[in-house]
């Protein structure tokens, strides 16, 4: 917000409170707009039903009861369970969310940090959510719960590599770490001398575009890579002690993620806040930018959710061999045939 | 098995998305009930009416409940005699006759025995109770059942049984 | 058991039990894990011990009997009207076909033979059971594995045939139908052109199911090559239905013996597999639905005309002797075993169920695999509960 020229010179502590409040406004709407529509609503038609119509117009409202449900049940915690680490795994999971908003553009100036690695910063920062899984785990004194931590932590670091190595495709294109340096770059880049349209990466990067979706829903653990989760005998794996306000945030935070990372993915691959045809310095992006974004988060985030009601899921081993043996490879041949190209044009 | 050309997975998405479509322009295969109730078919076994006038109290339909929950009782009475200087005849009278759902299974066996036709099924399902003791229904509950029997329907084109009519 | 006092019926039981858990107790390392009664993954309440060594499963025991409701006993004092109520809730999702092979038993025994109108229209009604109770292990497994959308679209579809069977008999899932000489109604006006049109539309789902299940990498990688069971251990087991036909064996009783309803006259094929695996039972029943669907409409398209039931008396007393009656249902073969002293109601019924024979697989099918594939076979087995413990 330092860079935008306000009518008004505001304090040092309104001008944090209203960053927190965009915060979490920027990380709790995605999340609660993306169960809506998606686990609600676009589960339910693919599924020849149509889900929650009671709570509100169409059943828009059903978050807001389930938070209202959660908030009212008994707050259990197991009494073997390490108590100080119990309840502080939801936050660290979520922490890791909320520092991913930290990156991402809405507009050419909003940003809450424009640091020049950008995108290493959100990746490094994506990984802190490993941690809270296996405190989860660890910390729930079953063995049940820890054989799950140990799968997702397992799955989460095999995938970190596709992830980054997915993205580091669109750097070399780019030329740059700084988000919005990659924006800038594919509003004002050319596809073989055409510029109507500018280059949104995912034309040039579609290889790059598919590892890093399948990255995505691993990450999340999602189906069908959700085997540490809702494997039939470890009921849901790590999260299987926590119950009330803080599944919720368990809840909340995996939705919260798929949103952010949908915006990371919107932001790389197609465009960011750009909308083509329009000067990308225009102020009125500001305005616009944010609705922009969400619409390209939507069409992500709609391409993670068809794949997780449609697939079921992999086992560990095959995940794992996906993971490595599939994957990385693909990554690595990407990375070379960009690092070519962008050599030779 | 699976179309060399096509991959499965593709396919599959193509199914998930087909589905959505049809949902989000034909319509639910669901209802939302209670706003909107789908008829049961006619021969469904919802509750079972009683029609008073064709009951003797014979007891058929207590003694074949796999379930003993047909309660009956009657008394005997003379009636007076059909023409003048005969005897006086002896009828069957009933006093209760009740029917606990609580225990019923549904299964239409004293609909069937009863040799008198005094039993019926009619597809109404709506009479739940949030006491357990309501689900006995007693004589006039049951015949006021009687109004929701449906006609019996018309057999298919070969078939020899005759269709039965319902005695209002 | 010889008469003995309470205590000493105890001790036994309880040596019984503790005989089975040391049968686990082996080594000292490894952990034993409970796929407890209450488990989203087994069809009921069946509770399996694992020895696990890591992810392998070194023994398995499964555990049966927390949904016996004593079938064999309740029937002894019931007249056979009644017993063909209680009947129809041991395989609760094909449940007219439970009381066929009974009332084929009690047939042979009074030596009534029921008209052919009612044998074509057992055979439908036995067929379209069968469609009921497979379509929904098709969307099932699909879940057991993950895919949470397949068991959605079988219970829709599923609802079209149980109203078909609600319009006929009155009721969806326990028809109650059967009569010793026939059946107790005939079929009502527009049910056959109605059924044809409910067959179409399981013929659409059985293509839904191949496009979104079967054909799916991710379900193959799952399914191919785990829980192979060869034929000869099946057969030493008594494993049946489709569960050995997927393991190769080419034995099917509607075809193979003259069971009483009328598919001896009708054209349609038996589907086998060589494989044996998870992935070849889920393939075997899906043709199997795809097969039936076939059967019943060669069943209403011919439907003779003439009564629906034979002359019996009104009062049944089965005369005295006793018969056994094989059916293939769509669980496998079920058979009843009547034995009748002339009474009003059954001496002795013992039930053959279909599903008790699959599960006794598992201690030996379960020895060696992975956690995750414990469910995929269990899932591909197809027990129900009710049939097992009855």
């Amino acid at each position: 917000m330092s860079t935008l020229t306000l009518a008004a010179e505001l304090a040092y502590w309104q001008q944090t409170s209203i960053r927190a409040v965009v915060g979490l406004v920027a990380v709790l709407v995605p999340a609660g707009t993306l169960v809506y529509l998606f686990l609600f609503k676009m589960m339910s038609f693919m599924q020849s039903r149509l889900g929650p119509m009671e709570a509100g117009p169409y059943g828009s409202l059903q978050l807001l009861a389930e938070v209202g449900k959660f908030l009212q049940k008994e707050d259990i915690v197991p009494a073997k369970a390490d108590r100080v680490v119990f309840k502080a795994a939801p936050f660290v999971v979520l922490v890791s969310t909320f520092l991913l908003v930290l990156v991402i553009p809405g507009g050419p100036d909003l940003v809450f940090i424009d640091v020049d690695t950008g995108i290493f910063l959100a990746l490094a920062v994506s990984s802190i959510s490993v941690i809270g899984i296996l405190m989860a785990g660890w910390a729930s004194a079953s063995k049940y719960s820890l054989l799950g931590a140990l799968r997702a932590t397992g799955q989460l670091i095999a995938y970190e590599l596709p992830l980054v190595l997915a993205v580091m495709g669109v750097v070399i294109q780019a030329g740059t770490l700084n988000m919005q340096g990659i924006v800038m770059a594919q509003a004002q880049g050319e596809i073989f001398g055409f510029g109507g349209i500018g280059s949104p990466f995912i034309i040039t990067q579609f290889l790059g575009f598919a590892i890093f979706l399948v990255a995505v829903q691993a990450e999340l653990t999602q189906p069908p890579f959700d085997m540490p989760v809702a494997e039939s005998e470890l009921v849901t794996g790590y999260l299987t002690e926590y119950s009330g306000m803080r599944f919720l945030m368990f809840f909340i935070g995996e939705f919260a993620t798929a949103g952010i990372f949908s915006a990371l993915a919107a932001t790389l691959f197609l465009g960011g806040w750009y909308v083509p045809g329009l000067d990308p310095t225009d102020n009125l992006f500001n305005v616009i930018g944010p609705m922009v974004l969400m619409g390209k988060v939507i069409l992500v985030a709609f391409l993670i959710f068809w794949f997780r009601f449609t697939y079921p899921r992999f086992r560990e081993d095959q995940l794992q061999t996906l993971a490595w043996k599939v994957l990385i490879p693909l990554s690595l041949v990407n990375i070379v045939v960009t690092g070519v190209l962008k050599v030779v044009f | 098995m699976p179309n060399p050309k096509v991959p499965g997975l593709i396919k599959g998405l193509g199914v998930t998305m087909k589905t959505m479509l049809r949902t989000l322009t034909k319509g639910s295969h669901t209802v939302q009930y209670p706003k909107v109730k789908e008829a049961p078919t006619p021969r469904a076994r919802g509750v079972i009416a009683l029609h008073e006038e064709n009951c003797t109290s014979c007891m058929l339909c207590v003694r074949e409940c796999p379930d003993w929950c047909i309660y009956i009782e009657g008394h005997k009475y003379l009636a007076p005699p059909r023409r003048p200087g005969g005897k006086p005849r002896k009828k069957n009278a009933l006093d209760r006759f009740d029917i606990d759902y609580a225990l019923c299974m549904y299964c239409g066996i004293c609909v069937e025995v009863c040799p008198f036709e005094a039993l019926f099924w009619t597809p109404e399902f709506e009479y739940s109770e949030p006491k357990i003791a309501d689900l006995l229904h007693d004589k006039n509950l049951l015949g006021q059942w009687m109004e929701t029997v449906p006609e019996f329907t018309d057999y298919e084109a070969g078939s020899e049984a005759k269709k039965l009519e319902v005695p209002r | 058991m010889t008469a003995t006092t309470d205590a000493q019926q105890l001790a036994y039981i309880a040596g019984q039990a503790a005989d089975a858990r040391v049968n686990l107790e082996l080594e000292t390392e490894g952990m034993t894990l409970n796929i407890g009664p209450q488990h989203p993954a087994t069809h009921g309440t069946l509770r399996i011990i694992v020895r696990l060594d890591g992810e392998r499963v070194i023994a398995a025991e499964p555990v049966m009997g927390y949904m016996h409701r004593g079938y064999e006993k309740l029937v002894e004092v019931r007249t056979y009207p009644q017993v063909t109520t209680l009947v129809n809730r041991i395989d609760w999702l094909g449940s007219f076909a439970n009381e066929v092979p009974f009332i084929l038993a009690a047939e042979r025994l009074m030596e009534v033979e029921a008209p052919p109108r009612a044998q074509w229209i057992r055979t439908a009604l036995f067929e379209l059971s069968r469609i009921a109770n497979v379509v929904l292990f098709l969307g099932d497994m699909g879940v057991q594995l993950g895919a949470i959308t397949p068991v959605f679209f079988a219970f829709r579809d599923r609802e079209f045939v149980l109203n078909q069977i609600e319009a006929v008999t009155g009721g969806r899932f326990h028809p109650n139908f059967d009569r010793i000489g026939g059946l107790k109604d005939d079929l009502p006006k527009g049910w056959i052109v109605e059924t044809l049109g409910v067959l179409d539309r399981i013929r659409t789902f059985c293509d839904e199911m191949e496009d979104l299940v079967a054909g799916n990498e991710i379900f193959q990688a799952r399914t191919r090559g785990i829980g192979v069971i060869p034929a000869d251990v099946g057969l030493s087991y008594g494993m049946s239905g489709a569960n050995i036909r997927a393991s190769g064996v080419d034995w099917d009783l509607r075809r193979d013996s003259e069971m009483g309803l009328v598919h001896r006259e009708l054209d349609w094929k038996v589907w086998t597999h060589p494989d044996g695996d998870s992935f070849a039972r889920y393939w075997v029943r899906l043709q199997e639905v795809r097969e039936a669907c076939t059967i019943v409409e060669q069943c209403l398209e011919g439907i003779p005309s003439g009564p629906v039931m034979a002359k019996v008396p009104r009062i049944i007393k089965v005369p005295a002797g006793e018969a056994y009656v094989e059916t293939e249902n769509p669980l496998g073969v079920m058979g009843y075993y009547i034995v009748s002293k002339g009474e009003l109601v059954p001496y002795r019924v013992k039930i053959r169920s279909a599903s008790f024979n699959n599960v006794s697989i598992t201690p030996w099918l379960l020895e060696g695999v992975y956690v995750p594939d414990v469910i995929s076979i269990l899932a591909s087995l197809y027990f129900i509960l009710g049939d097992i413990d009855r």
